[in-house]
């Protein structure tokens, strides 16, 4: 296995049982109030979608609590980044998927918009 | 300039309405939805596969409504299309003149007749409102140049009536700050949540950011009623509401009341633009709600100016 992989599976058995991670490869737990965002049928990055019930629960999964619901709560109980909930979080790159995103933080990958994105959104927000 | 922006900006009184979705007929089919209502409203909206089921694609109606003069509102949703489909919609939209855009997130699949498709959401609402943007500056999402630049009048909607409700106009606010020039807010029954989602919009300057648009649903039935209490995801109808509906004697015209309380409701809240309506069939009740409300036509808005406070 080499070094990346290896990274990798260590960060999946940690981040699996407790969030529920799913190796997008770009965390932004710490935005989240600690909620995977990618555990939202609907992968929204930035906020819930229109369909939540009067319950809480997700349009999709009717059993399931919306995860943009814990997002939200969460993030205004921390006492770190309770803020950044708000930010404009870019697309996902698919590319990334099942790679380690502790390595791509290291490496400063995780944060590499689209060109157009980066010139143009991260400027204004 | 759409007619649309060009009144937003005036800070005009603006009606807009869902055009039934089109299965074929051609042009002739357009003129026919459009027809009982073309008088009052600015513009109109060509829905992108609303509930998950296949229409007529929004590009293509859109295109439709321009041939016959009228002014399109082109939903798009991240449902079905991934960026690239998507930037080549915008750009599609620009080449023939439809400026006007709606990004919205999308019913999921399970909502439609079809709920074994792969959902896409390859982008979500934001950055689709975000990505429009991008390419008013003139090149795609990857820096590549698009020449000419197009030019869009980009909407979104944000839904009141949806949990976590004091979270919504931070995310309508998000919504603005990624180049949202309007919003359609989702229809709403419960007066009090739109009550909350616009005096928190006022408060935070919000209404000053972004034009705030709430919707109005005219039903006919009983049926029609239990249909959106119970079917339509994010949407929250007080049962005494339907129990109003079941005991009437004419169903028909107590839903015409609701609607009309709803929007007088709705004219009352502070920093509102405009309304948007929607009837789920071609007929009068849109213009006749209008005509209640005492909104005047659009050529008498046009050549007289026209404000909220008018319509009250």
């Amino acid at each position: 296995m080499t070094a990346a992989g290896l990274v990798a599976r260590v960060e999946h058995a940690v981040k699996k049982p407790i969030w529920g991670c799913q190796m997008c490869g770009q965390c932004v737990l710490h935005d989240t109030g600690l909620t995977c965002p990618m555990t939202c049928p609907k992968t929204l990055r930035n906020g819930p979608c229109g369909g939540v019930r009067a319950n809480g629960h997700c349009e999709v999964k009717p059993e399931m609590r919306c995860v943009w619901l814990n997002a939200y709560e969460r993030s205004e109980r921390l006492p770190l980044w309770r803020g950044h909930i708000d930010n404009l979080r870019p697309p996902v790159d698919n590319r990334l998927m099942g790679t380690s995103s502790w390595a791509n933080f290291v490496t400063g990958r995780d944060r590499q918009a689209p060109e157009g994105w980066a010139t143009d959104v991260e400027s204004r927000a | 300039m759409s007619n649309l922006e060009h009144k937003l900006d005036a800070g005009e009184f603006v009606v807009t309405a869902e055009l039934p979705v089109i299965d074929g007929g051609g042009i002739v089919e357009i003129q026919r939805q459009l027809e009982p209502m073309r008088p009052f409203v600015d513009a109109f909206n060509a829905t992108d596969n609303p509930s998950a089921h296949a229409h007529c694609s929004p590009l293509a109606v859109s295109i439709g409504l321009m041939q016959v003069g009228a002014e399109p509102v082109m939903q798009l949703v991240c449902r079905d299309r991934n960026r690239l489909a998507l930037e080549s919609d915008l750009v599609g939209a620009a080449m023939y003149g439809i400026e006007n855009v709606c990004c919205l997130t999308g019913d999921d699949v399970t909502a439609g007749d079809e709920p074994e498709t792969r959902r896409v959401f390859d982008l979500d609402s934001v950055q689709l409102i975000a990505l429009a943007r991008v390419l008013e500056n003139g090149h795609y999402l990857s820096g590549r140049p698009l020449s000419p630049a197009p030019h869009y009048c980009v909407g979104a909607v944000e839904n009141p009536a949806a949990p976590p409700y004091e979270y919504r106009v931070r995310r309508a606010a998000k919504k603005a700050l990624a180049g949202a020039r309007f919003l359609q807010l989702q229809l709403t029954f419960r007066t009090e949540q739109l009550e909350r989602f616009m005096r928190a919009a006022h408060d935070t300057g919000l209404s000053e950011r972004i034009a705030l648009i709430p919707s109005i649903c005219i039903l006919r039935s009983v049926g029609g009623m239990r249909f959106v209490a119970g079917n339509v995801p994010g949407l929250d109808v007080p049962p005494e509401m339907v129990a109003r509906v079941e005991g009437a004697v004419d169903a028909e015209a107590e839903c015409f009341d609701i609607a009309f309380e709803l929007a007088t409701h709705a004219l009352a809240q502070p920093g509102v633009a405009g309304l948007h309506f929607i009837s789920f069939r071609k007929d009068a009740g849109i213009a006749a709600l209008c005509t209640r409300l005492g909104i005047a036509p659009r050529h008498e808005r046009e050549s007289h100016g026209h404000s909220a406070s008018v319509a009250l």
